[in-house]
């Protein structure tokens, strides 16, 4: 009954109208339309039945072959290029579910508005119904083109991305002047079972984890410290101190990087002329061992990204009560139980997802790995760099080996563990949207 | 009771005397922080000020400073720095009134309307939100490359519109979700129609929300390496940070002098406007973080 108070006028009285079925509406509607012209909205159902046919009409031939396309990939070399076939095929599946959705939600229409007659209800004039399906339209309308951009830009290459990977794309089969083929999870068979892809496979991913994990865990600490120093009361110039504090989160980041890059760099660089060789009388090699370019890394990154935790953090430490710590006091706490029963519980509690977001970004930190030294130094038996985490090694195989396949399906498996963290972030914000409305 | 007195004297001396020193100790190490900030960005600009492109012999000291290396990036018929400003310029134009746009409707019409999808559709931003299109650069290189937007501008500019849509979004849907709903009823009442309610009362009224995304697509391209280095190959399309990069990397004759003072240039109002606004900036990412 709520469901039809917008629809009806008042004077309308309400006679129940057994007869109507809105099971038939919805069996009438396999042919689109006609569960409308059931329900006696004749225009409304010739619209629907123009559009679904025409569109069907126009698109049939293109998802055909374009499905047919994606099965075979083409078949014959120079002429067919199987990369347009797959892109043709994509755009094909894509057509077809929003196709099939439109028509699950023309089925639904008929049957609601055939249960809503049941329950005696008439339709209004054609300019009021008019008016109404304007009204329910105008989110979409909204909504379409950001839509349609996210589908063309993001979800078509991710897509695409995804089908690569079950494919053989190399330097030695590539189109146009080969055609491609399905090989099923071979590409992921050799990763884990070539020694030369495996060695390496394990060896960027260890290291992709721990750099993630020490790379972002000191970030907060140092954040964390700085924080909990700059919030004392005895403490002057705070503004100004705060200021120089974020600076680093205000310059772009690819200067930075590069500046840090030429400051470590073996040779000239002042870090080993200006620090390291007066006060121990040797250098480090930096660039060129991998547990230095890690070591260096990593404070880069640390340099990099405490500033915008830090000032996070800051703000929700002069968000706590004094009435906290002055209650602790009184219990005689030691700081440290101050710290850890009501500074680190309030941090944690406020920025939790903020940080989860740190971790996930170093996961994907391209830009450090690239721009220090191109995930360099160079290690014997593996094709990837001593620093190369699975993003930059992907990038490499992506442009300097040109290994197609092999790229998309490391993104694959990049994907799923990204999708892991999304999937606890979820769950985390979910929480949050219970409270309030989403 | 003399001897007591005096103990709880020097307690008392004591007590002091050890804030002092904790205060010290706390402007040592954050005196230690500063050194450690200030120095790679002032050895940037020392450099910047070098005319010499040797490392080695570089001065820190502002006596043998001069201005040659900017005079150099504006004035050689060499230096393409111009160029890339201009195209930097034109990305960076289009995507932010382009994705204004569009992310205004988008959020306006998650955080307004009720409609069937709405919630699989946030849960599609929210997720899509975690990928960065960067994983997807084997996909996009190739597809750019059949579409023939590779080393092409427009190519570059579409993969910043569609990859900043989620976020951008549920920032501006954060915003709209505080703006009082009573505002777009009582314009209802009085005959308004949609795209009016959202022109005259919304969109005003969202003006800092609106203002600090423009801003920050705005800067983006200024600031990105990546894409521009996946999407772009000729030196005449490159955008500033991408055109810098080459200015150190060898095939561009390692050049230090002269990426440190193209790069004072971007960095230097890049820096000011984010120190402005880093209370927006934090807290507005804070919230559409959180908020989800």
């Amino acid at each position: 009954m709520a469901s039809n108070e917008n629809q009806n006028k008042p004077s309308q009285t309400r006679v129940k109208n057994l007869d109507h079925s809105p099971k038939k509406a919805m069996l009438l509607s396999i042919i689109p339309g006609m569960g409308q012209i059931y329900n006696k909205r004749k225009l409304k159902g010739i619209a629907l039945f123009i559009l679904f046919a025409a569109f069907a009409f126009v698109m049939f031939d293109f998802v055909a072959s374009g499905l047919q396309g994606l099965i075979t990939l083409g078949t014959e070399a120079r002429v067919d290029d199987s990369r347009v076939f797959m892109i043709e095929g994509i755009l094909a599946l894509l057509f077809t579910v929003f196709y099939a959705s439109l028509y699950w939600v023309n089925i639904q229409d008929a049957k609601n508005e055939a249960q809503k007659i049941r329950d005696g209800w008439t339709p209004g004039g054609v300019m009021e119904n008019f008016r109404n399906s304007w009204d329910t339209a105008f989110p979409y309308v909204l909504i379409g083109p950001g839509f349609a951009l996210l589908v063309f830009v993001v979800i078509l290459p991710l897509l695409f991305m995804g089908f690569l990977a079950f494919t053989n794309y190399n330097l030695y089969n590539a189109p146009p002047r080969n055609l491609l083929q399905w090989v099923g999870f071979e590409n992921f068979i050799r990763l884990v079972t070539l020694s030369e892809w495996r060695d390496t496979f394990i060896s960027v991913l260890t290291w992709t984890i721990t750099w993630t994990f020490v790379a972002t865990t000191l970030q907060i600490a140092l954040a964390m410290f700085l924080a909990i120093l700059t919030n004392d009361k005895r403490i002057k110039f705070k503004k100004l101190i705060r200021t120089v504090l974020i600076l680093p989160w205000a310059v772009p980041g690819f200067v930075t990087i590069i500046i840090f890059s030429a400051l470590f760099n073996d040779n000239f660089g002042a870090i080993n002329t200006d620090i390291i060789q007066p006060l121990f009388n040797t250098t480090i090699p930096w660039m060129t061992e991998v547990m230095w370019s890690r070591i260096a890394i990593i404070m880069i990154q640390v340099w990099l990204g405490f500033p915008y935790v830090y000032a996070l953090f800051s703000g929700v430490l002069q968000g706590i009560s004094d009435d906290w710590y002055e209650a602790a006091e009184m219990d005689g706490a030691s700081r440290w139980q101050k710290f850890t029963n009501i500074t680190f519980p309030h941090l944690m509690f406020a920025t939790g997802p903020l940080l989860l977001t740190q971790y996930t970004f170093n996961f994907n930190n391209f830009n450090i790995i690239y721009l220090f030294n191109e995930g360099g130094p160079a290690v014997r038996g593996q094709n990837a760099g001593g620093t190369d985490i699975l993003i930059s090694w992907v990038y490499n195989l992506t442009f300097t080996n040109s290994q197609f396949s092999m790229a998309a399906a490391i993104s694959l498996i990049l994907g799923l563990i990204v999708a892991t963290f999304a999937f606890f972030q979820f769950r985390r914000s979910r929480s949050f949207k219970e409270e309030g409305n989403m | 009771m003399k001897k007591l007195f005096s103990k709880m004297r020097d307690r008392q001396y004591s007590r002091k005397e050890k804030s002092r020193f904790e205060v010290a100790l706390i402007y040592f190490i954050l005196a230690i922080m500063f050194v450690i900030i200030a120095y790679p960005l002032y050895w940037a600009f020392a450099m910047s000020m070098n005319t010499t492109s040797n490392l080695y012999t570089a001065s820190l000291s502002p006596e043998t400073w001069s201005l040659e290396n900017f005079r150099w990036l504006f004035t050689s018929p060499r230096s393409d720095y111009l160029l890339w400003y201009r195209n930097t310029l034109f990305v960076s134009t289009v995507v932010t009134v382009v994705t204004t746009l569009t992310v205004s409707f988008v959020a306006y019409a998650f955080s307004r309307y009720r409609f069937k999808g709405r919630k699989n559709g946030l849960y599609a931003f929210l997720l899509l939100q975690m990928f960065p299109v960067l994983m997807a650069m084997v996909a996009l290189y190739i597809l750019l490359n059949i579409v023939g937007l590779l080393d092409n501008l427009w190519g570059l500019i579409l993969i910043y519109i569609g990859g900043g849509i989620p976020m951008n979004a549920f920032l501006v849907k954060g915003y709209f979700d505080t703006l009082p709903k009573s505002l777009d009823e009582s314009a209802k009442m009085d005959g308004a129609g949609h795209f009016r309610i959202f022109f005259q009362i919304l969109l005003p009224l969202a003006k800092p929300i609106l203002s600090v995304v423009a801003l920050f697509n705005f800067m983006t391209p200024f600031m990105d390496f990546i894409l521009p280095r996946i999407v772009l190959r000729s030196p005449e399309n490159y955008t500033l940070a991408l055109g810098l990069y080459n200015f150190v990397n060898a095939q561009f004759s390692n050049n230090f002098s002269r990426f440190a003072a193209g790069a004072v240039l971007i960095a230097v109002p890049i820096a000011t406007v984010y120190l402005m606004l880093q209370k927006y900036l934090i807290s507005g990412l804070a919230s559409g973080a959180t908020k989800g």
